[in-house]
């Protein structure tokens, strides 16, 4: 039997080839992270899974959590918020005072900070980054880059009336007083910005790399999508953060390094952290099991109990941020009248649909802002669940039952307040009608349509609900009530002034009574029915330690160690 | 076979022109858009409009497919409004790595597909191919989700055998001149690199390689029995022609010609995007890219990806059609 030498060429090269790809199969998983603690000289790396990649590293121009998150680590601003909560801390600033009128704001910063390209921090600092933010135009001006500053501050320096951007603005201008000491003035009073400065797009940049880096720089293309041809945001992300950028492959990895001359407190072990974006859930939960991630966010409900059970892995929960709510609008009959916004609201099993469609996540909500903000008022009047009373009360002022009532939820969506909109409608539909209404369900797609309707007052009864973008209850109830809105279909001077009160009041804790009082006011007026505040989770491996959870999502990992 | 090609190429024109156009206004008619894509519930009607305004989304429709075919003969396909970066940038970033998985994919399928179909018509109604039969239905019907979380959980979460996501280990520095990390890895001769480049293959290879070998053992298997049955095969072995010389010459050359085609046709689909494979793996690829690039109507990347996936069937199945004259003299292009 003859072999030819090409067959027995072919053969061997098969064979080595397999042989190589068993060896390289037999290598073993990914570690994820090096040990930390014990081995000093050993670098700790982290590695946190994300559910995307960021946008830019420019918190100036974005609003999407993935960004805010790396921008957060590198990046400081004047104030900032205690880990895990909503009260204001110092941060790049060392204390602060508002004039009388609340109109200017004076703030001390320290002396000792430097950016990662080793200029200085100081109030020209301070004012060139604010003033670069009050100058935007074009492109700059789009509701989904500077969504921030225009919620915060409104609008900018130029009013361009097709780009969406508000034409007035709170923001008046910014003087360096001092070497580090800055006036902020502004148009109108307000108390609520300041809490707003902790949010990581009022974070610094150095002014020197913005402009060497040309972060401004860029093109407009034909679709009118801004493309930026500087690497300020791509490549020089220059903060005073205790994490500097050290490189960023797209959809791949974000490598930070720890700031060794980082001005504040470091007591994590962490020197190299890596935000590697895994958008699949299921995904981020294998890649932590197989200790190829060290943590990740927005853990599903259906993982927690898996990661509760495994003794290597830890569930943390983050403080509620948000609230599930009816909204009622009474623009359209009966809602106008508070018989019938009470009797709805004692209609529905509240506590029963949290614990039915929130996996214990959730917890009951008696207004519409969270237990972690100020202002929250622990006496407003409640609306127990009693069916019966609800059906006197609707007696009582003459109606015939059942009492006719539209109500819609949206499809094709799932929101960390409301995983799953159809359940909770069918559970309050079926509440509703057991009592004393008879409901004409309505539905629509989330985008557009749902919100269109909603904003536009075509529903009488809706699901809907809102997250927190910073730690100010303006930023919560605020936003709902301080005018009248279609929605909400009403007027009530009392309480729109109370809002507007309370969002001028610059001392601290007259605004908190101020706001303790204004949600009483609305829990009586039931201008809708909060039903749920509910706590995202994150997981971790069993030996990282130190992480805080933050209603914000502020959370830095300069706290956060490893440990072997 | 040169005024075959050009003929072939010149004709792709009028078809991706045609494709544009029909994915220009299908995309138009979904409902929603980027405004409310990028704000959820934070958006109000004016942010909305504003969007979509700064975007040309108010103009005619005519004016914008001539604007966008405009750029489109430039080669430029748009930005994207999520990254804000050209779509074309993100393409060439993440095509290599569709590439890399369709290839090892298509070898997996292959090596083991072509030979097992194969035997298995060698020994009809034996035990091997009544095994490859049955296996070959399981592996089409058997979910990609599924069998990659499988698969993901027992090698990786399990055993910690083969890793569970990405390309390479998150920790590895390597250049990426051309985003094969296979080929980077060889570029820089860095053969750890390598060996990792080539774990993180193995388990998205497989997954996504199943339903294709199953469906080229069955080709295989098919188009074998069919040419073993042909008479200028009795003939070779009633000449006395050393069996594995008929095997060779006869047999499997003339039964790789429908082989070919399945497999050209198969390549030219996974090229396009292993949707659920790239995602359960956090495999970078167009797949993903395109599902994210609908949720949030980005309307630029889901215009430029098709443009360009049809380019790409267009291209692999040229390929195709002139392997044909190389494998069977008798075909002939003119």
């Amino acid at each position: 039997m003859r072999h030819s030498v090409r067959g027995r060429c072919a053969r061997a090269a098969a064979v080595a080839a397999a042989l190589a790809l068993t060896a390289a199969a037999c290598g073993g998983g990914d570690g994820g992270g090096d040990d930390g603690g014990g081995g000093g000289d050993e670098d700790v790396t982290m590695i946190f899974g994300t559910a995307a990649d960021p946008v830019v590293l420019d918190g100036a121009l974005v609003s999407d959590g993935e960004s805010l998150r790396a921008i957060d680590q590198m990046f400081e601003g004047l104030v900032t918020l205690e880990p895990g909560g909503t009260e204001v801390a110092p941060n790049l600033a060392t204390d602060w005072v508002a004039s009388d009128d609340g109109l200017e704001w004076t703030f001390n910063l320290r002396d000792d900070v430097t950016f990662h390209d080793g200029t200085e921090f100081d109030a020209a600092a301070v004012c060139s980054n604010f003033d670069r933010w009050h100058t935007f135009e074009g492109s700059f001006q789009n509701p989904a880059a500077t969504y921030y500053w225009q919620t915060v501050f409104g609008g900018f320096e130029t009013f361009d009336p097709n780009s969406g951007a508000p034409k007035d603005s709170l923001y008046e201008g910014c003087e360096a007083t001092e070497e580090h000491q800055v006036v902020l003035t502004l148009t109108k009073p307000s108390a609520s910005f300041l809490a707003a400065m902790a949010l990581t797009n009022f974070t610094f940049a150095s002014p020197d790399a913005l402009e060497k880096y040309e972060a401004d720089k860029g093109e407009v293309d034909a679709e009118g999508i801004f493309r930026a041809t500087g690497t300020f945001g791509t490549e020089h992300p220059i903060g005073t953060g205790p994490f500097k950028f050290v490189s960023w492959e797209r959809n791949n990895r974000l490598v930070m390094e720890r700031n060794e001359d980082y001005w504040g407190d470091f007591p994590g072990n962490i020197d190299t952290l890596i935000f590697r974006p895994i958008p699949e859930n299921a995904a981020r939960l294998q890649a932590l099991q197989s200790g190829e991630i060290n943590g990740y966010d927005l853990v599903e409900p259906q993982d927690f109990t898996t990661i509760e059970e495994a003794d290597e892995l830890q569930l943390l929960s983050r403080p509620a941020f948000n609230v599930g709510y009816v909204g009622m609008n009474q623009a359209v009959e009966p809602l106008d009248d508070i018989a019938v916004r009470q009797a709805i609201a004692h209609a529905i099993d509240r506590e029963e649909i949290v614990d039915a469609f929130y996996a214990g996540q959730g917890e009951v909500a008696t207004q519409f802002m969270p237990p972690e903000l100020f202002g929250y008022a622990d006496d407003v009047t409640t609306y127990e669940y009693d069916p019966d009373k609800a059906k006197q009360i609707l007696t009582d002022a003459g109606y015939d039952l059942p009492v006719k009532i539209d109500f819609a939820y949206p499809t094709d969506v799932s929101r960390p307040y409301m995983p799953d909109p159809q359940a909770n409608f069918e559970a309050m539909v079926e509440d509703l009608e057991q009592c004393c209404f008879e409901i004409e369900e309505k539905s629509a797609i989330w985008t557009p349509t749902y919100l269109d309707n909603v904003d536009n007052g075509r529903y009488g009864l809706y699901l809907l609900g809102w997250t927190g973008d910073f730690g100010d209850p303006d930023n919560f109830i605020g936003t709902f009530f301080q005018s009248s809105q279609k929605a909400w279909g009403f007027e009530d001077q009392e309480i729109f002034t109370c809002l507007d009160d309370a969002e001028t009041e610059t001392d601290q804790e007259a605004r908190v009574t101020k706001y303790e009082e204004c949600n009483r006011l609305i829990m009586d007026f039931l201008p809708g029915v909060p039903y749920v505040h509910t706590e995202p989770a994150l997981a971790f491996t069993a030996n990282v330690s130190g992480y805080q959870p933050s209603p914000v999502s502020l959370e830095p990992f300069s706290l956060v160690s490893i440990e072997s | 076979m040169f005024k075959y090609i050009l003929r072939r190429l010149l004709l792709t024109i009028p078809i991706l022109i045609g494709l544009s156009f029909l994915v220009f206004i299908f995309i138009r008619t979904l409902p929603g858009g980027p405004g409310i894509a990028l704000l959820g519930e934070r958006a109000t009607a004016e942010s909305r409009e504003a969007i979509e305004r700064q975007l040309g989304l108010d103009k005619p429709l005519f004016v914008q497919y001539t604007t966008y075919l405009g750029n489109l003969v430039e080669g430029d396909l748009g930005s994207s409004i999520v990254t804000r970066r050209p779509v074309m940038d993100e393409l060439l970033e993440r095509f290599p790595a569709t590439v890399e998985l369709g290839i090892a994919a298509m070898l997996f399928a292959v090596a083991v597909g072509v030979p097992l179909g194969y035997l298995a018509a060698k020994r009809y109604q034996g035990v091997l191919d009544n095994a490859s039969l049955f296996g070959s239905l399981i592996g089409i019907s058997f979910p990609i989700f599924f069998l990659a979380l499988i698969l993901k959980y027992i090698f990786a979460v399990k055993l910690g055998w083969l890793p569970s996501i990405g390309r390479l280990d998150v920790t590895r520095s390597i250049e990426h001149p051309t985003n094969f990390y296979v080929l980077d890895a060889i570029i820089a001769r860095d053969p750890s690199a390598l060996a990792d480049a080539l774990k993180h293959l193995i388990l998205p290879a497989i997954a996504l390689g199943t339903i294709p070998l199953a469906i080229t053992a069955r080709i295989t298997r098919a188009a074998t029995l069919d040419v073993m049955s042909e008479d200028y095969v009795r003939t070779a072995r009633a000449k006395g022609l050393d069996p594995r010389v008929v095997d060779r010459r006869h047999v499997l050359r003339n039964a790789m010609l429908p082989v070919v085609t399945v497999i050209g046709l198969q390549t030219g689909l996974l090229l396009t995007g292993a949707v659920l494979t790239e995602t359960v793996f956090a495999w970078n690829g167009v797949g993903s890219w395109m599902v994210n690039a609908i949720n949030n109507r980005d309307f630029a990347v889901i215009q430029g990806g098709i443009v360009f996936f049809a380019a790409v069937v267009v291209a692999t199945n040229l390929v195709v059609d002139i392997s044909y004259a190389f494998l069977n003299p008798r075909i002939r292009y003119s």
